[in-house]
């Protein structure tokens, strides 16, 4: 029996040192300024959806992580059971995009992705790749939405203005108008986009015939499901959803959303390093 | 090198993801070495850790070691301050580059007092 007080005695004192020796933080989710996201109360009940509002801080409400998408649109990933309507066009423009993830994926010298040099994101990848905090603003005549993801924001008109059937000028984050369909559900359109951006991270092509719509529906005070879809006939032959019911979260007013900037040369930096990491 | 301890060849890991530019360079395997830091750079698309490793023969190896981005590193105790240069660490890579190149990806750094600095790739999804 004392052999056995003995060893016991020797094993706690050696697990007590070990977890003395290491010391791992708890995971804290933090804002911009280091302060921690409080956790809600556990019988915590969110209020309804307030009309017509979208405005506040949000980021995905399954964590805020979520939005990553390193694989390609999350509700249509570029693995091997997701296959996409290409069309031949689609197809050749997707084997010609090399990205690191996905069923394409390449070594690093090989990939072209546009974002790499810090190209503009642009839309629709601004909500396919690393979304993470996202702030709605609501003035009378448009929406503004503000990314933590290369610091950009998008304006949605709501003043009744139409898309125009032609665009001189296709813009990186496109032309965008909104309407509320009913009382909680604001639906934007997006065309004129530049043809350059990849849709996703996988590399997912798109034309200058490209429409994005979202739905934005405010499930109730704290949740907003997003869908978002993809039209583009020279690319595809069907619509197809990127984000299906994707859950955003309301975070705090004070939530200050952090800079995540594509600095060209921070990223040059990164790509040399990484060019040396495959050299032979 | 021959302080490197490869604890495992090939592990049926998760492999960490990294931004848009994947892990098709990187072979997953954790090593293990003690280092002196030479430079923390708290950057995006993602950070680095520069330290050197001294072999018995007392021969310098400067090894560059990338985590993930800042915005992901804060939530776990991170800092642009969290490495200062001369620190001796014990760094786990778990991976390496295909091409035996002194470049790694991070798991996990000790810290001379004793703090395990780690991402959990869990958390947040």
């Amino acid at each position: 029996m004392r052999r056995l007080i003995l060893l016991s005695t020797i094993v706690c004192l050696a697990v007590g040192v070990a977890a003395r020796a290491q010391q791992v933080q708890a995971p804290v989710h933090v804002d911009g300024w280091g302060k921690p996201v409080p956790e809600k109360p556990k019988d915590y009940k969110p209020g309804p959806a307030p009309k017509h509002d979208l405005s506040g801080i949000w980021e995905p409400a399954q964590g805020w992580r979520a939005g990553v998408q390193a694989t390609g649109a999350r509700d249509f990933p570029s693995d091997r059971t997701h296959t996409l309507p290409f069309t031949p066009l689609g197809e050749q423009t997707w084997r010609s995009h090399k990205p690191g993830f996905g069923v394409t994926a390449v070594e690093i010298q090989y990939n072209n992705d546009p974002f790499n040099i810090c190209d503009p994101i642009g839309a629709p990848r601004i909500m396919l790749f690393s979304l993470r905090g996202l702030q709605i603003t609501q003035t009378p005549k448009q929406v503004l939405l503000l990314y933590q993801n290369s610091q950009v924001w998008r304006n949605v008109w709501t003043d009744g203005r139409q898309l125009p059937k032609e665009f001189d000028e296709p813009r990186w984050y496109g032309y965008s108008v909104g309407r509320w369909t009913d009382d909680y559900t604001f639906v934007a359109t997006t065309r004129g986009l530049d043809e350059r951006t990849w849709i996703d991270n996988a590399g997912r092509p798109h034309s200058d015939q490209l429409t994005i719509e979202e739905t934005f529906h405010r499930v109730n005070a704290d949740i907003i499901e997003l869908t978002l879809t993809i039209d583009d006939p020279k690319m595809y032959t069907q619509k197809w959803t990127a984000l299906n019911k994707f859950r955003l979260g309301l975070l705090p007013d004070s939530f200050d959303i952090r800079e995540q900037l594509c600095s060209p040369s921070e990223a040059a930096n990164y790509n040399t390093t990484q060019a040396e990491a495959v050299k032979k | 090198m021959k302080k490197i301890l490869v604890l495992a060849g090939l592990l049926t890991m998760s492999v960490p993801v990294h931004a848009h530019h994947g892990n098709a360079s990187v072979e997953n395997k954790t090593v293990v070495m003690k280092g002196t830091v030479t430079e923390w750079l708290w950057t995006n698309p993602h950070t680095f850790l520069k330290f050197d490793v001294k072999d018995d023969g007392g021969n310098v190896t400067h090894w560059t070691a990338e985590w993930n981005n800042p915005s992901t590193l804060v939530n776990f105790g991170f800092t642009a301050r969290t490495f200062k240069a001369g620190e001796q660490v014990t760094v786990t890579l778990s991976g390496v580059a295909k091409s035996g190149a002194p470049i790694g990806r991070l798991k996990s750094v000790l810290l001379p007092d004793g703090t395990l600095m780690t991402e959990d790739e869990s958390v947040g999804k």
